[in-house]
């Protein structure tokens, strides 16, 4: 096994969590290493430099590691999960992938156990995160719109994406039902903000933007952090975290790209590796003194699994819109996401607007939820189709439940070896009866705009791809995995910093969350630099 | 179009498949549009199998044995009913013939150009979008904040 000279916090995993974290530690002059099981991707590799954009969506730049295949990749067993699993293993993580969207949580999200009697409180609320929210916004570089009566203030430095023809159309309807709609935030950058260009509206953003204008922490944080001095070591896969003679955290044994072992010493180990990868080095760290696995005592490591059930309703208008030639995030409604008792159930979601296709998306969805013929009757249907279609994403609250977990699969392994998670994962019937709530509310507006041939489809295959709870924050030992400033109760050189620690799941896309989360935990790291292990 | 060594297909699955592409989208002069049977669109299909070939060669298998191996025998309309049915069926290897002849298809410059889009990728030309109509704002932007403000009860940490 290789050695490697001791470091002070080493960081595994370099997505939104990690670059976060690697930034705002390296003010302390710290030496800090971070190792990524991924590559850097270029933007000359994204999809949409060459004319298979459409088709790699489905091969190297799939949202799902077990299609997506690559060597960096690890598979996931997910076969006992009606929700698949979605991520990026690369420097950015899932941000290379991600559609861009940036709600935040609300205030009452950190508080579901006070106000709607449901799951726990978290150990922290919105306003000890507020400032950590703006300074994300600034440094992954936000487009919006501030004075939004459905959210709390906050300040975009960019203004908006364009509402284009799709979104005035949406807004129409919502105007005429009397409903809230408000631009969506997003980190499509909309001037040139950063060294990033404008969008000029590729309308490819999910697999990767090749103009650079959507944000990703390969190309905001990653760039500041190494300029000050982290080390970030790629095609790292992490095996396996070991501990001291004093069940302290000691390092990690990885194994490089040729598959060479190599144990990494450090002080403090920061885990970024998201709510599957969390849970899974955890339990592959299991020891004599930890049989259960690293920093489990509370039974919770892989517990709680939320992964944000997302039913979209489709359907189609006879104006001709934007259709696949801009960013599909358009304007988000507010109008369900609080408690409403009457609704028959507890929490809420958000409604978000997209545009339409490409060409060979819109076929290929199409011809497969039944709405576009072989034969004879294809083109006339297809042309009713590209660039008329209009969709509502119901972004639904996932409550923690124990039995939705992550463990290790007794046989599934990567290629180095490790054992690999397995997901068994049920949709609750509070999220069951709030996604009705939402399809028949997105049905109705669909209607109202003048779309046909409406369409639900309750599972989203491989999205939204949020993995969060499954080593959760809390005060009480025996009720989570980590404090309320992201370390762990049983190693205490030992923090996570990921999804893995959310409480509940809100009903909105987490990464600003997820990112604010570990710049509070980084400042409060800080803090406490002298009293970090006491 | 692609040799088998080059696509990982038989003489006889690249003759098969071109009868199936064909019928599955077939040429349409009021259209202005070729069908997935046009030798450089066919060729595009067959080359880009990749990951897929042995799921689409287990869709061409079933077809043949749907049809009792006399497919291209068989009269339009019910080549028509035979894919729509299989495709209907769902499946694995169903999906995949559908997704690679469809991924080829709508990429194909003549096919593009005919629905009036320009043949190239996103990159770097990209689009114009243009602005909206953002006075249909105004009737949301009056209304008061909805949001649950909990620092009645508390703020900060606790």
């Amino acid at each position: 096994m290789g050695g490697n000279e001791r470091v002070d916090v080493l960081i595994i995993g370099s997505g939104a969590s990690g670059a976060a974290m690697a930034w705002s530690l390296a003010d302390t002059r710290m030496r800090i290493l971070c190792l990524e099981q991924g590559d850097w991707i270029k933007s000359t590799d994204f999809p949409s430099n060459g004319r298979d954009w459409e088709a790699r969506r489905y091969t190297d730049f799939d949202i799902s590691p077990n299609r997506r295949g690559r060597d960096t990749d690890y598979p996931v067993n997910d076969d006992n999960s009606l929700m698949k699993i979605a991520n990026f293993n690369g420097v950015g993580g899932g941000t290379v992938i991600y559609t861009a969207h940036w709600p935040r949580m609300h205030p009452s999200d950190f508080r579901v156990k006070s106000l709607d009697g449901v799951a726990d409180d978290w150990p922290i609320d919105y306003w000890a995160l507020e400032r950590f929210y703006d300074e994300n916004d600034r440094m992954m570089g936000v487009s919006g719109l501030t004075g939004d009566p459905g959210v709390p203030p906050r300040n975009p430095p960019m203004p908006p994406i364009p509402l284009g023809k799709t979104g005035t159309h949406y807004a129409k309807a919502m105007n005429r039902l009397g409903w809230h709609w408000w631009p969506s935030d997003t980190t499509v950058a909309t001037t040139a903000y950063e060294g990033r260009a404008a969008c000029i509206n590729l309308g490819h953003c999910t697999p990767g933007c090749a103009q650079g204008a959507k944000a990703s922490t390969d190309i905001t944080y990653w760039p500041l952090a190494i300029r000050a001095g982290v080390e970030l070591r790629t095609r790292c896969r992490v095996r396996e975290i070991t501990t001291n003679e004093h069940g302290m955290a000691a390092g990690a044994i990885y194994y490089d790209a040729d598959g060479r072992e190599h144990f990494q010493p450090a002080e403090v180990v920061i885990v970024a590796c998201n709510g599957i990868g969390t849970p899974r080095l955890l339990l592959n760290s299991a020891s004599a003194r930890f049989p259960n696995g690293l920093a489990n005592s509370s039974g919770l490591v892989g517990k709680n699994l939320m992964l944000h059930p997302w039913p979209i309703m489709y359907g189609y208008v006879e104006e001709t819109l934007d259709g696949g030639r801009g960013p599909i995030t358009t304007m988000w409604s507010k109008q369900f996401y609080e408690t409403d008792p009457s609704r028959g159930f507890v929490r809420g979601y958000t409604l978000q607007f997209g545009r339409g296709t490409g060409p060979a998306t819109e076929a290929i969805s199409s011809a497969a939820a039944g709405r576009l013929p072989w034969g004879r009757d294809h083109h006339r249907i297809y042309r009713e189709l590209l660039d008329h279609r209009v969709l509502i994403g119901v972004a639904c609250e996932d409550l923690p439940e124990e039995h939705n977990r992550v463990t290790l699969d007794p046989g599934l392994k990567d290629r180095n070896g490790i054992p690999a998670p397995r997901i068994d994962y049920t949709i609750s019937e509070n999220t069951r009866r709030m996604m009705e709530h939402g399809i028949t509310r997105a049905e109705e507006i669909l209607t109202e705009a003048g779309a046909t041939r409406l369409h639900a489809s309750r599972t989203a295959l491989n999205s939204p791809g949020h993995l969060l709870g499954t080593a959760r924050m809390g005060d009480d030992p025996e009720r989570s995995v980590v404090n309320g400033w992201g370390r762990c109760h049983d190693v205490k050189n030992l923090f996570i910093v990921d999804g893995s620690i959310w409480v509940t799941s809100g009903g909105v896309n987490p990464t600003s969350t997820i990112q604010a989360l570990a710049l509070y935990i980084a400042d409060q790291m800080k803090q406490r630099l002298a009293t970090l292990f006491d | 179009m692609g040799n088998t060594a080059e696509t990982g297909l038989s003489a006889t699955e690249l003759r098969d498949l071109s009868d199936i592409a064909g019928t599955m989208i077939p040429e349409s002069p009021a259209f202005g549009v070729p069908g997935a049977d046009d030798p450089a669109i066919l060729g595009d299909i067959a080359r880009s199998l990749g990951r897929d070939l042995p799921l689409v060669r287990e869709a061409l298998a079933a077809i043949a044995a749907k049809s009792g191996s006399a497919f291209t025998g068989m009269d339009r309309d019910r080549r028509e009913a035979l894919i729509n049915d299989y495709y209907a069926g769902g499946g694995a290897a169903v999906a995949a013939l559908g997704r690679v002849v469809l991924g080829a298809y709508y990429r194909d410059d003549r096919v593009l150009l005919a629905l009036g889009m320009e043949a190239r990728p996103p990159f770097p030309k990209g689009h114009t979008l243009e602005q909206g109509d953002w006075s249909l704002l105004d009737a949301v932007r009056n209304q008061p904040p909805f949001w649950r403000d909990d620092r009645a009860a508390t703020t900060g940490k606790r």
